[in-house]
């Protein structure tokens, strides 16, 4: 039988949902409810990660090291996971004091193409002997090829799996299936895959990726991520059982965990809206989609248009102050007439 | 004019454009160019351009430490670490574009004249050069600033090795300017790289919570601290105005550069290099003036 390990990115994508305001309560309810489904590995933080709390791209509520010490109290058999980007999160500021909180497994992320910037985050990680591994964000933003470039750089700075994100919710299946079994073919390390819905393939596209080899499927309770939201986790265990495919986890557990995410965490449950189609259809980065609606409101223009100018500019996630600027020459636009 | 002599420590993209400066400059000129291997591109460069160029890194000074009165130290923090006391024992100013943060940080729009006496002079970061001018107007016009968060988005080819591998030094050097310039207790700094053909210009926003804005006596402080930065980098442009909106202050510039040694996209390059220029000529004014 077919193994796939599900991690967690609820308390870490959801994040992007609530605008980065999740609370000691959201974390306290719902990695008990993870660690009794049995869900294996469970993100928690900011939805940029470590240390990027940032007027940039959004303020938390809480800040690092109390999301990381409540989900630590509430989870005994889950392994804790952090999202990091260098960029955003140093060693020293950060990386470091995760550790003492009792982190497990951290996964640093760079944009697809940037994978250098990852090597002493990676090696960093291996020293304290935690679990790393590396994520390759915006991936449909570069093809196979240069995706197993980057990808090998993780697997020779120590990643011992490499996760490819669709962060924009971009792919069809058989994107996911071209670039997740280039690489399967060719790293010693598993790979993995990162959904997010905004064009419906969420599920279709996690299915993919293990039909091409993946064997980590990142997935959020009822979606709950940005933009759209992830693949959503509940659906993936009853849909990966059908298939013959184990999880090791209960679905009873994880439907009462994805019950408590839609009854006392999200404002509303992730779905299609048009500005996440947009953000789908323009290859622009799904956290971005509460900036652009707040911009789109504060200089009167068409968040659509927002996203496709973005998507024409290539932004790439971190690029929020890109928001701003696109808006007021699209104002500017409309002034002049 | 006699030119004051100067030796490039770091052959890679930060060293080879800031060449193509001093070979601009009337008051500098590069007696040496150092880096670790005849065939890089930099070396190939500076060998074509006819000027004297050594493979054996910082031996090359020790060797030879008349050669020069200042040398640029263009490689990485952690290799500043090695070089800067063996620099000071040889008696040589070094004006250091790493993020090591050993000696006092200059920004030539705000404290040239202060850094004349040390002979370590730390230009902080690119990011920072971009940025910390900005700080320092909010810091001087507003009564309190809470916080500020200084954001650059560089083109992926403008970011070489060593700057990738300091990517944390990056962020903590730009951390300490931005406080220490600004007189803010709380910064942040957040650094992208974008990896979009054809490259995107440096752009460099500065987010700000101030509880009680004076946005007037802001617009005008950044109109004049803009002007003077444009002249030691003409194309540092505000393309974001100082605006008070969602709660924060956001104003962006952006940097293109002159395309001396990688295309103009690579206002990172431009913005650090001129500001050591600028540093280095007024070493080199002052030692004519007889004030060094």
């Amino acid at each position: 039988m077919k193994k796939v390990i599900i991690s967690d990115a609820t308390l870490r994508d959801g994040s992007h949902a609530l605008f980065h305001k999740l609370t000691k309560e959201h974390i306290v309810a719902y990695a008990l409810a993870a660690d009794a489904a049995g869900i294996p590995i469970v993100e928690v933080g900011h939805g940029n990660g470590l240390g990027a709390s940032s007027l940039q791209v959004g303020l938390s509520l809480l800040d690092d090291r109390e999301m990381l010490e409540t989900a630590r109290k509430h989870l005994s058999r889950s392994r804790l996971g952090i999202h990091v980007i260098p960029g955003f999160a140093t060693i020293n500021n950060d990386l470091r004091f995760a550790f003492d909180y009792g982190v497990d497994v951290v996964r640093v992320a760079s944009h697809c193409t940037e994978a250098d910037i990852t090597e002493r985050h990676i090696s960093y990680t291996r020293e304290q002997g935690k679990e790393a591994y590396g994520v390759l964000m915006m991936s449909h933003m570069a093809n196979k090829e240069v995706l197993l470039d980057e990808a090998l750089k993780m697997q020779a700075y120590g990643a011992e799996a490499v996760i490819i994100m669709d962060s924009a919710g971009a792919y069809l299946p058989h994107d996911v299936q071209d670039r997740v079994g280039h690489l399967a073919a060719n790293l010693k390390v598993p790979v993995g895959f990162h959904a997010h819905n905004n064009l419906g393939m969420g599920i279709a596209n996690s299915v993919a990726a293990v039909e091409a080899g993946a064997r980590i499927i990142d997935g959020a309770s009822r979606g709950f991520g940005a933009g759209a939201g992830n693949a959503q986790l509940e659906v993936m265990v009853a849909v990966f059982a059908r298939l013959g495919i184990e999880t090791g986890i209960d679905l009873y557990r994880a439907l009462d965990a994805a019950d408590i995410v839609e009854r006392e965490i999200m404002e509303t449950t992730p779905y299609i809206s048009s500005v996440s189609l947009v953000s789908g259809l323009s290859g622009v980065f799904s956290g971005f989609a509460r900036h652009v609606n707040l911009a789109a409101k504060e200089y009167d223009v068409d968040a659509r248009d927002i996203f496709f100018e973005l998507g024409a500019r290539k932004v790439v996630g971190g690029q929020e102050d890109k928001i701003v600027e696109v808006a007021m020459e699209l104002q500017q636009k409309i002034k002049r007439g | 004019m006699k030119k004051l002599k100067v030796a490039i420590l770091g052959s890679g993209n930060i060293g080879t454009d800031l060449l193509y400066k001093v070979l601009r400059s009337s008051r500098l000129e590069c007696s040496l160019f150092v880096g670790r291997n005849l065939s890089s591109k930099g070396m190939s460069r500076a060998l074509s351009l006819g000027i004297s160029v050594s493979d054996k890194g910082i031996q090359a000074i020790q060797d030879n430490p008349e050669c020069c009165h200042i040398v640029f130290d263009c490689t990485s923090a952690m290799s500043h670490k090695i070089h800067s006391p063996i620099l000071a024992g040889l008696g040589i100013i070094v004006i250091d574009l790493t993020p090591a943060k050993l000696g006092p940080f200059c920004i030539p729009a705000i404290n040239l004249d202060a850094c004349l006496g040390d002979v370590n002079v730390n230009m902080i970061t690119c990011g920072g050069q971009a940025s910390i001018p900005l700080a320092y107007v909010i810091g001087q016009t507003q009564q309190q600033v809470d916080y500020i968060e200084v954001v650059s988005t560089i083109a992926s080819k403008s970011a070489g090795p060593a700057t990738r591998l300091n990517l944390d030094e990056y962020i903590e050097t730009t951390e300490k300017g931005v406080k220490m310039f600004s007189g803010c207790g709380k910064a942040k700094a957040i650094l992208n790289l974008n990896p979009a053909e054809p490259c995107i210009d440096m752009q460099t926003t500065v987010y700000a919570t101030v509880p009680k804005i004076d946005l007037p006596a802001l617009k005008e402080g950044i109109a004049i601290m803009v002007e003077k930065i444009q002249r030691y980098v003409p194309s540092y442009n505000l393309i974001i105005p100082p605006t008070y909106e969602n709660n924060r202050v956001i104003m962006s510039v952006r940097v293109k550069g002159m395309g001396d040694f990688l295309p103009s996209y690579a206002g990172n390059l431009d913005i650090i290099n001129c500001a050591a220029i600028a540093v280095a000529e007024e070493f080199a004014m002052a030692r004519i003036e007889g004030r060094q």
